[in-house]
């Protein structure tokens, strides 16, 4: 076995060139099946990672998807905010533990800012329900302090101490800068793998104090407060974006859930991350079924490409199946060395499928991160992606029977003297 | 009598079944070691008797034994390992694996005959050295081995092919006009070549051609159309 595959290997890199094609479509396939399904796990895991300690989210009555997206993904805006009281009153609620109020809508140089309080740094959860660390300064404790991610310090090169401005609005290009009012970094976050680590945090309070002098969204001609103005000056919001909820048992989720839908003074409501998430899922599984069904069928015309191109050079070959004859071959030779090409053909196609794939989540995981808040890991193979790679290999082998099928008809046909 | 290396008796063949004999022989025996050249012209069947005496194709009756064992009697999965095992197969041209070296050529019946690699342990200590061996003695430059069979002039390769043929000193070469694809010069040489080598090697030869000329090199001669007396019929006939 081991001699006949040198000699499937060697005949094989003799057609290199004829092959190489056959190989690079079969990479393509491997790629874009493992690649969706890498997407779609680590969508999910970094998405799950993100909401791990909350149990309800409220927010102004929208869709709960909606609601996820802005207050915990920072993905799209807000279209109404919740009064400064109806956050008060949820906090006397009977059940709720903590409530963590988030001010949304200020960004910097294309990194949102979320105004919060200090409790987020001891409420928020990720991953495996693990707390924030800061790596490097502490925690925003003045008015003009800011605590930025792992990700904003590391792409705008940031350190404690350095001054930054904020802008109003959210996006890279053409923002009112609240430039009269410098922010000072005071600590860096360590990475998170969530949208934290591409927020600037500050507090409620620094957000009220930038938008003192502005009115529906514009800064109000001829007002001008300085920083040094503020002192006297109540800075208690009126409004924030949404509110993380935790509870003292989650066997009170549903119950206070109703309580916050049924909310007199405004319409409110709660939502349960792991509910929405999962909604969240129903829209995407559409398009990843397409993706994968488009992957499956890359697949399936590659695996034809392979067993058309090893049949079309079977006719010049049939000397070479002669010769093998001649020393000692047996049909049965013959077929095995058809299939352990194909079989050849198939692993370097998949090696070389994962060899891009694994380069392309270490090249473009960088961009991803800061397009898209995804974070690809280039870790062990899922149970699914396995299926996926045995799936590859088994349709190459059964592809290459043809072939092989082929070739032992030639040989029994031709003995020692090819018709060629 | 009993030691033949190759004997076939009564033999008759058809290429399908209905069609009059194209093959028609009482009797050919080839004793150990014996140098035999088969004329006739094209396409009096000479391949067809070749691929009959190394058991590709079956007779339609009578019988071919190689090695005192009648091809009939071995089963389909063994009958590639009997050729194998002593055979060694020459053709007009075209005889290697163009991606493998010489030397790989003709380490190729050693790796599907176990026979022929034991003996080339026993001959030479190993496969390789046997290998080395024939490819000097067929007067193939050492430079020559490691490089692939393609980059080889036409009598090189025969050269080639020829080593292996004789590589575990099988007890019978066949060789399908070999010389054909070689000018008049080298078409000698080979022939010493390859006549010397199977003595040494106490291989027997059948040796096929069309060429006349090279005939009275052999010990024994023999003409297919005279044997054959499915020829007979059909001159008559027409």
């Amino acid at each position: 076995m081991k001699a006949l595959l040198l000699l499937a290997w060697r005949s094989a890199w003799n057609r290199r060139f004829t092959l190489a094609l056959t190989v690079c479509s079969i990479a393509l396939s491997t790629f874009m099946l493992l690649g969706v399904e890498r997407i779609r796990t680590d969508l999910r895991d970094s998405f799950t990672s993100a909401v791990s300690g909350t149990d309800l989210i409220v927010g102004a009555r929208t869709g709960s998807v909606q609601l996820l997206l802005y207050s915990v993904f920072h993905v799209g805006a807000a279209t109404n905010n919740i009064r400064w009281s109806s956050v008060q009153a949820l906090r006397q609620q009977r059940g709720v533990a903590w409530v963590v109020p988030l001010s949304l809508g200020d960004s910097h140089r294309g990194f949102p800012v979320l105004g919060t309080t200090a409790d987020y740094f001891r409420h928020f959860r990720h991953g495996d329900r693990q707390p924030l660390r800061v790596d490097q300064g502490k925690p925003f404790a003045d008015l003009f302090d800011a605590t930025i991610g792992a990700e904003v310090a590391q792409r705008l090169g940031y350190r404690p101490g350095d001054r930054v401005t904020l802008a109003h609005g959210a996006g890279e290009l053409n923002l009112t800068e609240h430039a009269d009012k410098p922010f000072t970094v005071t600590g860096i976050l360590a990475r998170t793998g969530t949208p934290v680590d591409r927020a600037v945090l500050v507090s409620l309070e620094a957000i009220e104090a930038l938008h003192i002098d502005w009115v529906g969204g514009m800064r109000m001609p001829g007002v001008k407060v300085r920083p040094e103005q503020l002192g006297g000056v109540d800075l208690q919001p009126r409004a924030v974006t949404a509110a993380l909820v935790g509870l003292e048992s989650r066997a009170a989720v549903f119950s206070v859930q109703r309580l916050v839908n049924g909310f007199e003074d405004e319409a409110l409501m709660a939502i349960l991350p792991g509910v929405a998430l999962h909604e969240l899922w129903g829209i995407l599984g559409t398009g990843e079924r397409a993706l994968l069904m488009m992957s499956g069928l890359v697949a399936l015309v590659s695996m034809a490409g392979l067993v058309s191109v090893v049949l079309a050079g079977l006719n010049e070959r049939r000397r070479e199946l002669a010769v093998l004859r001649a020393v000692g071959a047996s049909p049965y030779h013959v077929v095995a060395l058809l299939t352990l090409e194909g079989a050849l053909i198939t692993v370097s196609g998949i090696v070389l499928g994962v060899a891009i794939l694994l380069a392309t989540i270490v090249g473009l995981g960088p961009w991803l991160q800061s397009a898209f808040g995804l974070t690809l890991q280039p870790a062990q193979p899922t149970a699914v992606q396995w299926a996926m790679l045995a799936g590859l290999l088994a349709a190459g082998l059964l592809a290459s029977l043809l072939p092989g099928w082929r070739a032992y008809r030639l040989s029994l046909a031709d003995g020692l003297s090819p018709r060629t | 009598m009993d030691n033949a290396v190759l004997e076939l008796r009564d033999l008759r063949f058809s290429w399908a079944r209905g069609q009059p004999d194209c093959l028609d022989i009482e009797h050919l025996r080839i004793a150990p070691g014996e140098a035999l050249f088969l004329h006739g012209p094209s396409g009096c069947g000479k391949s067809t008797l070749l691929s009959l005496m190394a058991g590709v194709l079956m007779p339609r009756q009578g019988q071919v034994a190689l090695m005192g064992r009648d091809w009939q009697q071995v089963r389909l999965g063994r009958r590639d390992r009997h050729r194998a095992d002593h055979v060694g197969y020459i053709f007009q041209q075209f005889n290697l694996l163009p991606y493998l070296s010489a030397l790989d050529n003709v380490l190729m019946p050693c790796r599907f005959s176990d026979m022929r690699r034991t003996a080339s342990v026993q001959q030479a200590g190993s496969p390789q050295a046997e290998a080395e061996a024939w490819l000097a003695g067929m007067g193939l430059e050492r430079a020559l081995w490691t490089r692939a069979a393609r980059e080889l002039s036409v009598g090189q390769q025969q050269r080639v092919a020829a080593a292996r043929a004789l590589i575990g000193r099988p007890a019978l070469v066949i060789a399908d006009e070999p010389t054909s694809a070689l000018d008049e010069d080298r078409r000698d040489a080979f022939l010493d070549l390859l006549l010397s080598a199977c003595a040494s090697a106490r291989s027997a030869l059948v040796f096929v051609s069309h060429d006349r000329r090279i005939a009275q090199r052999f010990a024994r001669q023999v003409s297919l159309p005279e044997i054959n007396r499915a020829a007979h019929r059909e001159g008559a006939a027409g």
